[in-house]
């Protein structure tokens, strides 16, 4: 990364921690974590299960929270302040600016997963008096929730290069919604016809893959994940954030800012 | 007093007041519509809809979906029991959500087959459940036993026995499966295969509520045999002297009974023209001995501490 990526997205991630909103979101993720040993009590048998699943739930949220609502601002008020011009008109690349902005966000949302999961680890630590093997496999589905967050900032990022913060936010929300479903996207497009068949196909495969990457049941349980799965969703994510962050690049740089 | 004192003494009135007022007329209204259908509602009955509306936090909607059940199981019972009209769709969204939740398979396979009111008396979906439960969880002891648990209950000694040897064969399984299998296949009906079964339930079980039905059916398989016992010294009495005792006391003074015989709870058994009754059939629950003529079960089944 060359300095000025790492000097953007320095003052991105400084930006983004002085935002109460995020302490605030931050906060509430907390207290799920906390709720959910209290709800685990009134659940027969399944308190583990239960501060495992509402805790990485409310971490996957909450941060899926964060990257939409920061992201869809991190370009637009940067033209609103003006400030984009100022930092333009220093030998910075458009690409750059993109670049530093994406990897601050990342930065910022890997920072807030990771006191989010102590929240998690101490409920469960709560609540099950000592760690076991298999717990170890939270901390997978952690990094695939991290990965999630990295996809949804390229995505946040490529909508707040050329359209409003609240449309932004909507088409953001939306192909996260419409990225859930991409299994049973996958198996519209297997069954539909001719020309259905194709664009369903194209759909299916133009949208973000969520639903490989929430593995929070299977790892409630104890369930292992297999490392290939972890090798593939990890090259997917870095491959489809690549890819968006390019798309944001080639609109940025043709964007009129006069 | 200054006006802004007195404007916010007058708003901390009015809160304190106007949220304990609230308060009592939410306990007025839950009071007023505790036995209305509130319960009986399941605004999405489609687990497969359900699943997707979850957006993959299916393992979430699964625990907030089984505690439901609980509930739901617990307010119908308290209440009297009743039909347990949701307790198959909603183990059925459980189970649909979260194929590997173990504890839902268990409690819907002893309380769906349960007849009522102390269950929904549902052998057949109660099958279905556990059948699918195993299907998902394979190598799962339990749910073999639960299974073979509900046949037993249907009177399938064949089906049960094939559960308990089916699941007798899996790694890490009960040595108590094998010995059942056989017991299942030779003695079915038998009351000593009947406290085996629940014996084994009350000692394997983390559930609560299973726990304290297991001790329910222990204790009146301990009533019935008291009373066929304690018919037996009565008969045995009249051999001797050629009439019926009245009173315990004269089996006592016989030498025949050391004390007054107590049940399970520890009420005295009554006699009566050479029949043994029980006092107070209500604190127990499954007896099938020791019943007055024409005795109907309150439909508040009492399921006391399992200790």
């Amino acid at each position: 990364m060359n300095s000025r990526i790492l000097q953007i997205a320095t003052n991105t991630f400084r930006e983004a921690v002085r935002d109460r909103v995020l302490y605030n979101l931050i906060a509430f993720a907390l207290l799920m974590s906390a709720a959910a040993v209290l709800v685990g009590q009134i659940s027969i048998q399944i308190e583990k299960l239960v501060v495992i699943n509402l805790g990485l739930t409310a971490v996957s949220l909450f941060g899926i929270v964060i990257a939409i609502f920061i992201g869809i601002g991190l370009v637009s008020k940067e033209i609103d302040k003006r400030t984009l011009y100022t930092v333009l008109s220093r030998p910075v690349r458009r690409w750059e600016f993109i670049a530093g902005k994406f990897f601050g966000l990342v930065g910022t949302l890997f920072v807030n997963t990771f006191f989010m999961a102590i929240g998690v680890f101490a409920a469960l630590a709560y609540v099950s008096h000592h760690f076991e093997r298999s717990d170890a496999w939270v901390l997978v589905a952690l990094y695939f929730i991290v990965l999630q967050f990295v996809i949804l900032t390229a995505l946040a990022l490529f909508f707040s290069s050329f359209s409003t913060p609240i449309f932004s936010a909507v088409f953001a929300f939306w192909l996260f919604v419409i990225g859930s479903f991409a299994g049973d996207l996958r198996n519209f497009a297997a069954m539909a016809h001719g020309i259905t068949r194709w664009l369903a196909t194209a759909a299916a495969y133009m949208v973000p893959n969520f639903s490989a990457l929430n593995v929070i049941s299977e790892v409630a349980h104890g369930q292992a994940v297999p490392v290939q799965l972890i090798v593939l969703n990890t090259a997917y994510t870095f491959v489809y954030a690549a890819a968006v962050l390019s798309g944001a690049v080639l609109i940025f740089e043709r964007r009129n800012l006069k | 007093m200054i006006l802004s004192q007195r404007i916010n003494i007058i708003a901390a009135t009015i809160l304190i007041c106007g949220m304990a007022c609230a308060a009592i007329l939410i306990r007025t209204i839950d009071q007023a519509h505790a036995s209305t259908a509130v319960q009986e509602t399941l605004y999405i009955s489609s687990p497969k809809l359900l699943k997707r509306l979850s957006l993959g936090y299916h393992g979430l909607f699964a625990d907030i979906y089984w505690t439901r059940v609980v509930q739901y199981f617990g307010g119908v019972h308290s209440r009297g029991g009743g039909t347990y009209n949701l307790l198959w769709p909603l183990l059925n969204i459980t189970t649909q959500l979260d194929p590997h939740l173990i504890p839902a398979y268990e409690f819907g396979g002893t309380f769906l087959s349960a007849k009522p009111p102390n269950g929904a008396g549902s052998p057949e979906q109660a099958i279905e459940l556990v059948q699918y439960g195993i299907q998902n969880n394979p190598g799962d002891w339990h749910l073999y036993y639960d299974l073979a648990f509900i046949y037993y209950d249907l009177k399938d000694y064949r089906h049960s026995a094939d559960a308990f040897l089916k699941g007798s064969q899996l790694p890490g399984a009960h040595p108590f499966l094998k010995i059942m299998a056989a017991q299942m296949a030779e003695h079915g009906g038998d009351i000593a295969t009947a406290r085996m079964m629940w014996t084994a339930t009350y000692q394997t079980t983390h559930d609560d509520m299973i726990r304290a039905n297991a001790a329910a059916h222990l204790r009146a398989l301990q009533a019935d045999e008291d009373v066929a016992m304690l018919e037996q010294l009565v008969q045995d009495y009249r051999v001797r002297t050629g009439r019926l005792p009245q009173t315990f006391s004269e089996l006592i003074s016989a030498r025949m009974l050391r004390g007054i015989p107590l049940d399970p709870v520890g009420h005295p058994y009554e006699l009566e023209d050479g029949r043994v009754f029980i006092s107070d059939p209500q604190d127990l629950p499954f007896v099938q001995k020791g019943l007055r003529p024409g005795y109907i079960p309150s439909p508040v089944p009492k399921l006391m501490p399992a200790n």
